[in-house]
Parts: structure tokens; sequence; C-alpha cells
């Protein structure tokens, strides 16, 4: 492998309060040096007027494969991770089958290796067939390099499995991803209840189901000891019970999503199931409190929650379309439009929340470009305006709730393990 | 006397929809359109006129993917009065249950030439999915509790011959307003025209939100009674309830059910309507169904007048804005 020098960049990497216009060099798959001068021996990549920063981590995308191949595969799905800047991805274990096996991690891991994108991250189920009844083998699945646990999608209801799930996991110190919901407050549910739901005369999904999980969550988390990281937050109450619990000192962590902190009910006025989420896209004042919650950091991590669904799936009636929307294609274009350019976040806390976060939250040697590192990197070109246009997704599946928006900013170049494995054109 | 040549010659030119896909949409003046048509229909029928072939050669679809008799024979009725063609279509017995989508049911339907598809469905919403993908007229006929925009004006016009106006009325919609596509119809068809809208139920099933849309809300039935020009007794949508919204039907009749001693404490013009199916001792007590108060029966030939003029204003409107184009 050869060397490249990232010239006269805007070098970011909140992990080691780096932001200064510098050189890197790439060696041999690693950071080998900063501000060296190039020698006419290596590949040059021009970054001026560019942003530099640690390879995007999205701790939640749903990669389809096994299972659902019609949706999304390992490989589109990387492919459209890498267009989006992200160089790691976590997938989830909601295949068909589940990825509750050694055998299932590794056909995963295989499979990314062949595709050879981006790096995936496997995410393990937490009970056997995501059925909430009996622990998965979380020890194998660990060897097999499961990096967090979730049945996300299949709420655990069973407090007691749920306890033991934290407990068990203490001893190899890995999350479990919580997609927080009690599903008997969600029955029939496909949208936000409140005002919008009473108009349209839609089965509302309350805000309450989630802060109830939420809450119990977090006192099994505190009771345990265990780490406890809630998947896409989408309410004012469990904003206000995370909080409370990081300030106690409980291990809690949480990520919210693009979509999340753009969008709001209103959206579904149409009936366009392109915006049929779940957690359901809230109303405007728990949209402001996610918003809140990234800036004073009680929410860690920015993740896409990319969940594609092949188009005849989601061209049916508002209630058989499943839940989902996809987002790596567009976050860091919302990121830095919805949240840096008004003044939410500076570049530093949002590629935070991008990179050394959730890199710290999975235990990976990821996110920060110190000498010696992986040499995963983003290179974002901010100023460029461009169109969500479905004609361009790299995703098998165009289940955008922002196609046709413009957003400022993208991925210019992306960089993996030192080869260049994305440049945008034109 | 209604002069079919000249009451009916032309579409009125404030009539510029393809669709009819729910009362929220509508301006008080197309609201206001469709409603003196109808009274044009019902005054033409009223003088024992039977037929009035304005949409002869034309072909209507009833889609209907939920159980239905008034609503199914009076677009029926309508269709065939206007010497358009109506096609039946049951969801039991079609493609669906081949698991054919309900979008390419009704391309496939429209695509034997059908002038409009008339669709009641249990989902919010599907009417707007089938109107984005067909080229035709669609007419909700209900779409689970959204709305269901015939009854509204069916309602609002029997109200209208009553009163003479909307506008300055007290209306109160009781019973399951949760669940009834026809008391949201109703409400904005209402609101629009200057009507004061109560709904008035059990609180599992009156949300106080209706006062962030202007709408007052009440638990108590008897309290607003003296105040209110028409009471429109909803019935419970049992087979929509997830869950059981209160504890007992005697329980419910007990607090909501509309009967001659409450009917004693209304205001002697009090207009009793109830968009049917009743429910005979919960809602509404025989006596006051069948009692001299109750336009329900009205409603139904009502219903006949207003979707007749839908049919018509959409049909025909359309013949002519492709003609001008």
């Amino acid at each position: 492998m050869g060397r490249l020098l990232i010239e006269n960049g805007r070098v970011i990497d909140p992990s080691q309060k780096l932001d200064r216009v510098m050189n890197i060099l790439v060696e041999d798959g690693r950071i080998a040096a900063y501000d060296v001068a190039p020698s006419g021996a290596e590949e040059r990549i021009d970054a001026s007027r560019k942003i530099v920063v640690p390879g995007l981590i999205d701790m939640h995308v749903h990669l389809r494969e096994p299972g659902h191949e019609e949706d999304e595969t390992i490989a589109t799905g990387t492919a459209a991770a890498l267009a989006g800047g992200f160089t790691s991805v976590a997938c989830c274990p909601n295949t068909d089958p589940p990825i509750d096996t050694q055998a299932a991690v590794e056909f995963v891991r295989q499979k990314a290796a062949q595709a050879d994108h981006c790096n995936v991250f496997v995410i393990a189920c937490v009970s056997k067939n995501r059925e909430g009844k009996e622990l998965a083998e979380i020890g194998l699945l660990c060897e097999a390099g499961a990096v967090a646990f979730s049945d996300d999608g299949a709420p655990i209801s069973d407090a007691e499995l749920i306890r033991r799930a934290f407990e068990y996991c203490l001893m190899f110190d890995k999350p479990i991803l919580s997609h927080a919901e009690i599903r008997e407050l969600t029955t029939g549910g496909v949208i936000h209840e409140g005002l919008i739901s009473l108009i349209l005369g839609l089965q509302g999904i309350p805000a309450a189901a989630e802060d109830v999980m939420v809450a119990r969550d977090i006192a099994l988390a505190e009771a345990t000891g265990g780490r406890l990281h809630v998947m896409h937050v989408s309410t004012w109450g469990s904003v206000q019970a995370i909080r409370r619990a990081k300030s106690r000192g409980v291990r809690v962590t949480a990520e919210v999503t693009p979509h999340h902190f753009t969008l709001t009910d209103e959206c579904l006025r149409g009936f366009d199931s392109n915006f049929k989420t779940n957690p359901p896209l809230r109303s405007r004042e728990h949209v402001q409190a996610c918003i809140e919650a990234l800036v004073d950091g009680t929410i860690d991590v920015i993740a896409t929650d990319h969940a594609p669904h092949a188009k005849e799936k989601k061209m049916q009636e508002l209630d058989r379309a499943p839940f989902g929307a996809i987002g790596l294609e567009t976050a860091l274009g919302l990121v830095i439009t919805q949240l840096i350019e008004p003044g939410y976040l500076s570049w530093s806390s949002a590629i935070e929340k991008m990179t050394i976060n959730p890199a710290r939250i999975l235990r990976l040697n990821k996110g920060t470009l110190p000498i010696g590192a992986d040499a995963d990197i983003t290179i974002i070109d901010p100023e460029v305006w461009w169109t969500v246009d479905a004609a361009n997704f790299r995703s098998k599946s165009t289940n955008s709730p922002f196609l046709g928006w413009k957003l400022k900013g993208c991925a210019d170049t992306v960089i993996v393990g030192g080869r260049v494995k994305y440049r945008r054109q034109g | 006397m209604v002069d079919p040549t000249t009451a009916f010659s032309e579409v009125p030119s404030s009539w510029n929809r393809r669709h009819l896909l729910g009362l929220e949409d509508l301006t008080s003046e197309e609201l206001t359109t469709l409603l003196d048509v109808a009274e044009r229909f019902r005054q033409f029928m009223r003088e024992g006129h039977r037929r009035l072939p304005l949409l002869s050669g034309k072909t209507c679809v009833n889609l209907f993917f939920e159980n239905s008799t008034r609503t199914r024979t009076s677009f029926g009725v309508a269709a065939r009065r206007l010497g358009a063609d109506m096609i039946d279509f049951s969801a039991a017995t079609s493609s669906l249950s081949k698991g054919e989508t309900v979008i390419d049911t009704a391309k496939n339907l429209e695509a034997m030439g059908i002038e409009a598809v008339i669709v009641r469905h249990q989902t919010p919403g599907t009417p707007h999915l089938l109107a984005q993908n067909l080229n035709c007229c669609v007419i909700n006929a209900g779409d689970g509790p959204h709305e269901h925009p015939t009854q509204g004006l069916l309602d609002i016009l029997t109200i209208r011959q009553r009163f003479g106006r909307i506008e300055g009325l007290t209306v109160a919609l009781v019973g399951d307003i949760s669940h009834s596509r026809t008391a949201r119809s109703n409400i904005w068809g209402l609101k629009k025209l200057g009507a004061h809208v109560i709904v008035c139920g059990p609180s599992t099933l009156v949300s106080p939100r209706w006062a962030e849309l202007a709408v007052e809300y009440s638990y108590d039935l008897d309290s607003i009674l003296p105040r209110v020009d028409v009471l429109n007794l909803l019935r419970i949508q049992f087979e929509r309830q997830l869950t059981r919204p209160f504890p007992s039907v005697r329980e419910y009749a007990h607090l909501y059910g509309m009967n001659r001693e409450r009917l004693s404490r209304t205001k002697p013009s009090i207009l009793v309507l109830a968009p049917g199916p009743i429910n005979r001792g919960v809602e509404v007590a025989t006596d006051v169904a069948d009692g001299p108060h109750s336009a329900i029966l009205d409603q139904v030939t009502n219903g006949v007048a207003v979707r007749m003029a839908v049919l018509w204003l959409l049909i025909a409107g359309g013949l002519n804005r492709s003609k001008a184009s």
C-alpha cells in the first residue's frame, strides 16, 4: 500500500481537540505523520477549502441481508454508506434469520469483506430469534465479533430478561442498544399521537410508549451497572430521563436520527409512507427537545437508523406499509444544513457525535486520527449545495423522506484503511 | 320548477377539482357550490323526476373494501339517475384476496375505461394514494376514521334545509368522535360555513386537543343540551376500537343515549341527525329516532342528491377542463 498525502484541509478531530489546516500523511493504511510537505513520491489529495475528519461512523443501520435482499444487500448498503461519508457502520440483527448465532455474525462479516466498501460491525440479538424469551449466546457472539446487543424493532417486554442481559453483558463490556417501545401502547399505531393523528384519524403512537420503556431500561441499567444505549430517541420525556440519569452517573448513552431532529408529524399530512418511521416523526416540541439534547450533550450520537424498504412495500395503504426510512446518504447533509448552519452545533461537536462518540460506545479503535491510527478519513465539501434525488442513491431502496430537498455539504472523498473508496463525481 | 336544460347546462366555473378526498381541503365557496347543486338535484327529484342523463355513457366503480349499505347503494342510485353505469367491486371476491395491491387493482379497473372511482377503505389516506396514482376522478366514500365527505355534505345539506343557514348554528356531534370519519367531515364543513361545533362523548373518545382546532369539547351531554340547534348522534364504532373505551354499552347509553327525557331539555327547534347505521337503544332511543325532530330519513334522500352533485361536478367538470385544454 502506497503513501497518500491529504493537503491543506481543515482537520477537525474532536477526539484530540484538533481543528486546524494541515497536511496528513497516510502510509500503509495508517496515519503516518502530520504537517509533512509533499516529497513527490505519494498520491496527493487537495483538501483545501474542505474539512478532513475521522471516518464517520453510523452505529445504527439495517443492511437487510440475509433475508431481505429485495430491500438492501450488504454490498449496496455499504456502498450507500461510503457515498454518505461513512467509513464504518454497525448493522442491526433483525434479518431473516436474525443474527443470533456465531455463523450469522460470520456471514455478515464475510459478505462485508467481499463487498470491500466500508467497515461493518455486527450488532447481535439479545434474545434467541429476537423472541424476548431467552438470552442469545452472548459470549459466543462476542467471540464471533459482535460489538453490541439489541433486539431492535422487537423491544423486550420481559423486564427480568433485560435485567439479566444487562448483568450478563457486564462481563463482556458490551452495551445493550434499546429500541424503547411499550408494545401495548403502540398496537395499530402508524403516526405520533397528537394533533395530526387526531385530524387524520390515524391510530397514534403516544410519546409515553417510549418514555415508559426508557425509564424502565434506565432503572435496570442503574440497578445492574450495565451499559444502556437508547436508540433513536424521539421524545421530550426520553430526553429528560436520560439527562437526569446521566447526571447521577448511570451508564446511559443515546442517539438521535436526522429525521427525528428535522421532521415533524406534519409531514404525514399527505399520507406518504416514506414519512412512516418507528419511532414516529413527533411534534415540534419533541423535535426541539432532541435538538437541545444534542446541544447539551445528553444525546451523544447521530445515527441514521437507515431502514431500506423496496418500493412495492412502501406503496401500500399507510397501515400496511412498513416503518422506516433510508438515511445513510442524506445524514451528513442534514447535520450540516439542520444543525451546523443554524448554529445549534459547532463542526467539532457535530463530528464528535458521528465519530469518537459512537466509537467509544462500541469500543472501536476508530473515530480518531492520532499518528498510528487506522486511516479511515472522510473529506467533506462543506459548501456545495445538492439536491436529494432518488436516481442517485447507491442504496437499493429509495424510501427517503427528504426527496427533493436541497442540502448543503456532502462527502467529497472517503478513505477506508488508507485506500480511497469513494470520490464524489462532478 | 327546475329546468334541467338551464340548471345543469354547465358545471359552475367555481368548481375545479378532479377528486373529492375530504371536506378539510375545500373552501367555503366550494362547499356552497356543492350544496347548491345538490339542492337543485333534490328539488328536481322532489318534482317527481327520476332521471337526468347528464353523464350518459360514463362509468363509475364502487371500490369498497369495507361493508356499506347506505353509501354504496346511494352512489349507485345517484350514478344511474345521471345515466352513468355503476360497477360494484367487492374486495372479498377480488384479486386482492390473491395478493394484488390496492393500487394495481384500481389501475386495472381504470384501464377498462372508468371515469370515477368511489373508494371506501379502512385505512386513512388510501383514497389519496389512489388519487396520486390514477388519472380518473377519485371520490372518498370513507377512509377509516379520517373523512367521509359526502356524509358530511348530506348532514350539512339537511341542516341547511331545516334552518335555511349554517352560520351561527351550534351543532353537537355526540359519540365516538375518535373513530368517526363522519365527525371529521362534519367538523370541517360546518366550521367553514360558520357554525359552532361541539364534540361530546366519553373522555376516552373525545380528545381535548379538539380545542386547538377551535372545536368545543364536552364530556357532559346534559350540560350542552339546552344550547344546541342540531344533535348529530354518531354510532359507537366497536369494530375500530382496539381497546374498550368504556366499561359497558349500558353505561354508555346511560351517559350519552338520546332519549325523550333528554330531548325535552333541548330547544323546541332541535334537529336530530344520525348518520346510520343506528343502534337503537344505544346512542338513540327508538322514539327519538322516529320522532318529529329526527331527520334521519331526510338525510338518506339528501345523500342521493349530494352524490349526484359530486359525480356531476367531478366528472362533467373534468370533461369541461379537457375540452378547454
